[in-house]
């Protein structure tokens, strides 16, 4: 905009140049001939413009026109006055002439450049510019014109008597404006109040324009034979394009290599079900003979119910546990809840949690297959003999020998089966007869009551040997079946001199062993052979006298062995051992026990065989002995067998300890023990 | 010896098994991928017999799957669809970044599909096989066509789903399939026998489901994505091997009857056959119209080896299977607005009867209310506004309760206000010596066709139940009882002998006159073989005796539990004895 109104003010510069003295003539002339003009003004083209000249800037329309280019200004309304009906002519001639149209409409086209120029700029006759006024109200001059001279006030200034007067004597006040930028009156004509009449409602300024005019549709619907613009058409317009020629080569380019698929054809066989098993042909396998498959899910049960039987309910304490444990450790997964009817009943808040777990399992849990045991409990119990066709072995509590005050650590029966020697911890040695049951004789052994006393009654000859605590504890002495020898034991992790064997009839002891195998625990002589069997804590060496060497050593597969006795044939070894174990070697088979009995619930005190029937008994802690037959064949293929026939019960268990020795009767299928309740029990 | 030393994991179990990590590198997919092989095709991780050795040595927790299933799935042409899909989306995201939309909508117009037939093909070879392992489909489908058509998962999901479990419950009423029902808190289990297999399905109620956050539905949707294909199938060949359409038709008679009424009201056209479908009113078009299957009589061949009792046995479960699928016919029932039409009209329409309901409800309804035809009305509020006199005005459960039973039972106990018997699972088969609710014994007393006076013997009942409870007691514990009195005795005795011996400080030498042990000859014997068996199990070896104390522990318990239960049952007749005193 600036530029254009430079421009146009060179060109107005220039013109007023030339009319310089026309417009000063016209400025000084208006006031004078006010009247006459307004009488003019409906005439001449001319006159309205010059009015419009004193009125400044009242709208664009004016301010244009008021350029004064006076010749061509004249030709611009006539041109568009005509312009219209021209117009309309021009479509109706289209259809019919081709031709010449066209130069004319551009010739028209120059002429409206004119017509367009939209140069905004002001009629200005005072310079001072877009300045408040009153800055001049002190200074006789109002401002400077075109020419840099001063514009000055009109002499007399009207006051509002002046005013007053005016208004009620003037007819045309009410058409007169005051200019304040040349601080004159002027007074509007007809067609200016008009104008502004019409501006004020809105209407457009021009009387002669038609606002309904009907429109011309320039762009139709129709098909024109003609371009509607008749410039020529572009080269590009013909010529082929080389952009687009690239883009399609690139597009063959890629169709070719099949980087680009053609579309594909839409597949709606997705959604359609037919027989899939028709051609079932029996050779397509399975899985590998690995596949598991998947476990249903487990039926409900009467708990799930909406309504489930009342028993079936948690009570208070099964809820509480139920919300205590784990939901692993849970028994039901979900607390049974009793609905009266079925509309009461909700959704189930964790549906979806199942499900979903159900989903986890079937493809994130390992799978094994596991073999559930289908076995009658009946089946696993093994077939025996009966224990009645094994009599006769010792079934009741006969007798009861009391009399000692301590725990009575080991007994003995006289070959005869006539006397029992008993040792306890009251420090005295008793003897009793078997059948009555009296003590015949009490022998006090030293005063160290505490100790254990042990003793053993030889065969042919009917000596006893006790020993006792004398410095230290011997625990245990064992006889050779001729009764001429005689081993002690003395249990001590250091010495080699754990265990003496001595001569009666030379009174000679000798020591057997140079170096210390361990804590001895018991011994025994071979009943036929020249052979020495001696219990270590988790073994049993056997020695060959003769020889002086080691011929077996057999492990007992237990913690520490309390007890042993060997088979009068010899072949057999029972130990028994504190960890609740009786293990039975046959030493024909191995040196690993042929059988481990686990009977007991305590230690194993115990262990004995008879001498002439196939029965061994074990006593325990636990305060029962018991007697198993172990018939034992000639015959080296058959192993031999061993059954459990009776449990004895009958001593009472005190400080933890409850049967501590076991012998049986030489010649009748008895047995005695004694325990730590200071008694003897016979059972036959 | 020579030859090479044999390094020490390269042979044995260690061979059969490939880790999960191992696996997905061999197939280079990655894990969702994987994971969704997996469920696909039906790999699953298998546990080995000693995982340390397979873990060669290690004992890190390790997932192992089978080197051979790894094998079989290097083969897949599925595996070639993910990758594709996983180029489609990263093509479809560049497209995206650039705002290349023609470029997007061509992409997408070519986005990679894959079918699963094959899978379904290779994984059931035959027809048995897929219709065994349906279980979890059916439940899968049915909790799929509950959700609601926002977010969770695509709408034409949902939408095949509630189709395929019309279409299979159409099947189910057609062919009369169905055994057994049971509520449960959870929803409803149906069990039906389907070409000889037993195929159970829990249904959930008709609820919106609030969505839990822990839950990964992309991999439900992918087991949905392979359980409607497969029920897909099986709905196929079913519903010919009924002579019927697939897709399902109406039967054209049905079809006009309903045609009447004013579907506009209801849904959309293309929603309204299915609709139409799921009221399970009416019967199905059939592709040959004959008017009733005669039954050709079954001719028997006896097996040698089989004895005449058990072909008895099986003739007369087949009778039974026979009268129950007639149940319902010649009833008809309404339905009341409260109770859940779906599930009632299944069941009914698979037993034989026929059913209606409130023309509002649903579409489909049959009759009216008023229609005086009517036998049972089907009711679940305390009571009916309106009682028409000629028909039975009951509780929902009667009908389940029915069926389960196999008889129709009576109604007293069922109608509107009363205390609801228990509903028992129909899944239970107690064993000997198992606890049996006492509502099970009657009705199978009822099954029986003994048919106790129901006023006069309610309270008889009872007390016959408390007795039987009491025998029960009584034959567990008098064993017990018996040992515990002679105990007692002995200790009251010795107790004597303590205080004599106490007060007089010497026992009095008394003699009395001898009684006379009088021995119960069956006792001892019993007793013998007690102690015999005690003996025999000291003998048992190490491995046997532990199983056997397992597995006696086992029934020791089942035992107590049975006990426990009667003694609440106990407590619970006297609780109401005390209540009932004052």
């Amino acid at each position: 905009m600036k530029k254009v109104r430079e421009k146009t003010a060179k060109k107005r510069s220039k013109e007023e140049e030339e009319e310089e003295e026309e417009q000063i003539f016209n400025f000084k002339d208006k006031p004078a001939g006010k009247e006459e003009e307004d009488e003019d003004l409906s005439d001449s083209e001319e006159s309205v413009f010059s009015g419009l000249e004193d009125s400044g800037s009242d709208s664009e329309e004016d301010e244009k026109e008021s350029d004064d280019n006076d010749d061509e200004d004249d030709d611009d309304v006539t041109a568009v006055e005509s312009k219209q009906p021209k117009q309309t002519e021009e479509e109706e001639e289209k259809e019919e002439v081709v031709g010449g149209v066209t130069e004319r409409e551009e010739e028209e086209k120059k002429e409206d450049e004119y017509e367009h120029d939209s140069s905004d700029e002001e009629d200005i006759r005072n310079t001072v510019g877009n300045i408040p006024m009153e800055w001049y109200k002190d200074f006789p001059h109002i401002g400077y014109n075109l020419d840099g001279k001063k514009i000055f006030k009109p002499i007399r200034n009207k006051d509002e008597l002046d005013d007053f007067l005016d208004k009620m004597e003037n007819p045309d006040y009410w058409r007169t404006v005051h200019d304040k930028q040349t601080g004159s009156d002027i007074v509007l004509s007809d067609e200016q109040v008009e104008l502004v009449n019409r501006l004020q409602k809105g209407q457009f300024g021009d009387v002669n324009f038609n606002e309904y005019q009907p429109s011309v549709e320039f762009f139709s619907s129709d098909v024109m034979i003609h371009p509607v613009t008749n410039r020529p058409a572009d080269k590009r317009s013909f010529i082929p394009s080389l952009i687009e020629k690239e883009k399609v080569s690139k597009l063959v380019h890629a169709i070719k290599m099949g980087w680009i698929k053609p579309r594909r054809v839409e597949d709606d066989t997705r959604g359609r079900f037919y027989d899939l098993w028709a051609g079932e042909d029996s050779s397509i396998l399975g899985r590998h003979k690995m596949h598991l498959p998947a476990p249903k899910i487990p039926l409900p049960g009467h708990q799930e119910s909406y309504n489930p039987p009342p028993e079936y309910l948690f009570t208070e304490e099964e809820l509480a546990l139920w919300e205590q444990q784990d939901a692993s450790d849970r028994k039901l997964p979900f607390v049974p809840v009793k609905f009266s009817s079925l509309r009461q009943v909700p959704a189930f808040s964790r549906f979806i949690h199942e499900r979903f777990e159900r989903c986890l399992d079937l493809y994130l849990c390992p799978r094994q297959r596991k073999m559930r045991v289908n076995v009658n409990p009946e089946d696993l119990i093994p077939k025996l003999p009966k224990p009645k066709d094994l009599q006769p072995f010792p079934t009741t509590q006969s007798l009861v020998y009391r009399g000692h005050s301590g725990l009575v650590r080991s007994i003995s029966v006289s070959p005869s089966g006539q006397w029992l020697a008993s040792g306890s911890d009251d420090g005295s040695v008793r003897f009793w007869e078997v059948c009555s049951s009296r003590c015949m004789k009490t022998v006090q052994v030293g005063g160290a009551v505490k100790r254990p006393v042990c003793l053993s009654t030889c065969r042919p000859h009917s000596y006893v040997a006790s020993s006792c605590e004398c410095g230290r504890a011997v625990h245990q002495v064992a006889w050779h079946a001729k009764g001429d020898y005689l081993a002690s034991v003395m249990p001590d992790h250091s010495s080699h001199l754990q265990v003496l064997i001595h001569q009666l009839s030379r009174r000679r002891s000798q020591n057997p062993f140079r170096k210390n195998k361990g804590l001895v625990q018991c011994v025994s002589f071979h009943p036929v052979r020249p052979y020495f069997f001696v219990a270590t804590q988790r073994s049993v060496r056997i020695y060959n006298l003769v020889k002086q060497e080691m011929t077996k050593k057999l492990q007992a597969n237990s913690k520490w062995i309390s007890s042993m006795a060997v088979h009068p044939g010899g072949d057999h070894v029972i130990c028994g051992s504190y960890d609740c174990r009786l293990s039975w070697f046959d030493l024909d088979l191995s040196t690993k026990p042929y059988k481990m009995l686990r009977h007991h619930k305590k230690a194993v005190r115990g262990a004995a065989y008879h001498r002439s029937y196939p029965l061994f008994a074990s006593a325990s802690d636990d305060g029962s002995v018991i007697v198993c037959h172990g018939t034992v064949y000639n015959d080296l293929m058959q192993n031999p067998l061993i059954v459990p026939v009776k449990v004895l019960r009958g001593h009472v268990i005190t400080h933890d300890l409850g049967v501590l020795d076991v012998t049986f009767h030489p010649t009748q299928p008895w047995v005695f023990s004694s325990g730590a309740d200071a008694t003897i029990r016979l059972f036959t | 010896m020579g030859g090479l030393q044999k390094k020490k994991y390269e042979r044995g179990s260690v061979t059969n098994y490939i880790t999960r990590n191992k696996a997905r590198k061999k197939l280079r997919l990655s894990l969702p991928d994987f994971r969704r092989l997996c469920i696909l095709k039906g790999i699953y991780p298998h546990e080995p017999k000693h995982k340390k050795k397979v873990n060669k040595g290690s004992t890190a927790p390790r997932t192992f799957y089978l080197i051979k299933d790894i094998r079989f799935l290097l083969h897949e042409p599925i595996v070639g669809k993910f990758r594709d899909y996983k180029v489609f989306v990263r093509k479809l995201k560049k497209a995206y970044g650039k705002t290349e939309w023609s470029a997007v909508e061509r992409l997408r117009e070519n986005k990679p599909t894959y079918k699963l037939d094959h899978i379904i093909k290779e994984r059931y070879p035959s027809f048995i096989d897929a219709l065994r392992d349906i279980d979890d489909a059916l439940c899968m489908c049915f909790l799929f066509s509950t959700f609601a058509r926002t977010g969770k998962c695509h709408v034409q999901t949902i939408q095949l789903c509630r189709r395929l479990t019309v279409e299979w419950m159409n099947y189910v009423v057609a062919a009369r399939a169905l055994r057994k029902v049971f509520i449960s808190i959870k929803g409803i289990y149906y069990q039906a026998e389907v070409m000889g297999q037993l195929i159970t399905w829990l249904v959930p109620y008709q609820f919106s489901h609030d969505h839990p956050t822990d839950v990964d539905y992309r991999v439900m949707a992918t087991f949905t994505e392979l359980y409607t294909t497969l029920l897909g199938f099986i709905n196929f060949r079913l519903y010919h091997s009924l002579n019927l359409l697939y897709p399902p038709k109406l039967d054209s008679k049905a079809e006009c009857e309903l045609k009447e009424e004013n579907e506009e009201d209801y849904a959309l056209n293309s929603e309204c056959y299915l609709e139409k479908l799921s009221a399970l009113s009416a019967s199905l078009a059939r592709m040959v119209s004959s008017a009733e299957e005669e039954e050709a009589q079954l001719d028997q061949f006896p097996v040698e080896g089989e004895d005449m009792e058990k072909l008895e046995a099986r003739e007369r479960e087949q009778k039974e299977q026979e009268a129950q699928k007639k149940l319902f016919d010649g009833l008809k029932f309404f339905l009341n607005r409260e109770v859940p039409r779906e599930s009632l009209a299944f069941i009914i329409r698979c037993f034989g009867g026929e059913v209606s309901w409130d023309k509002s409800v649903c579409i489909g309804s049959t009759y009216e209310v008023t229609e005086e035809t009517i036998t049972h009305h089907i009711v679940d509020r305390p009571n009916a506004s309106t009682q028409y006199i000629n028909r039975y005005y009951i509780q929902p459960q009667w009908v389940y309760d029915c069926i389960n039973a196999k008889i129709v039972l009576p109604v007293e106990d069922y109608f509107l206000g009363v205390t609801l018997p228990p509903h028992l699972s129909p899944f239970v088969e107690e064993k000997e010596g198992d606890y049996m609710p006492p509502e099970k014994v009657k009705i199978m007393a009822l099954q029986r066709g003994e048919k106790p006076a129901q006023e006069q013997e309610d309270e008889e009942e009872e007390d016959e139940d408390e007795d039987e409870e009491e025998e029960e007691d009584d034959n567990d514990d008098e064993e017990e009882d018996e040992e515990e009195d002679e105990e007692e005795s002995e200790e009251k005795n010795l107790k004597k002998m303590e205080k004599q011996r106490s007060q007089g400080k010497s026992l009095q030498v008394k003699v009395t006159p001898g009684k006379m042990k009088v021995e119960n000859p069956e006792r001892l014997e019993q007793e013998e073989k007690a102690e015999e068996k005690r003996l025999a199990i000291m003998m048992m070896k190490k491995k046997e005796k532990y199983l056997y104390d397992k597995i006696m522990f086992g029934k020791k318990r089942k035992i107590r539990e049975v006990c426990f239960i009667l003694l609440l049952i106990i407590d619970s007749h006297v609780d109401k004895t005390v209540c009932e005193a004052p």
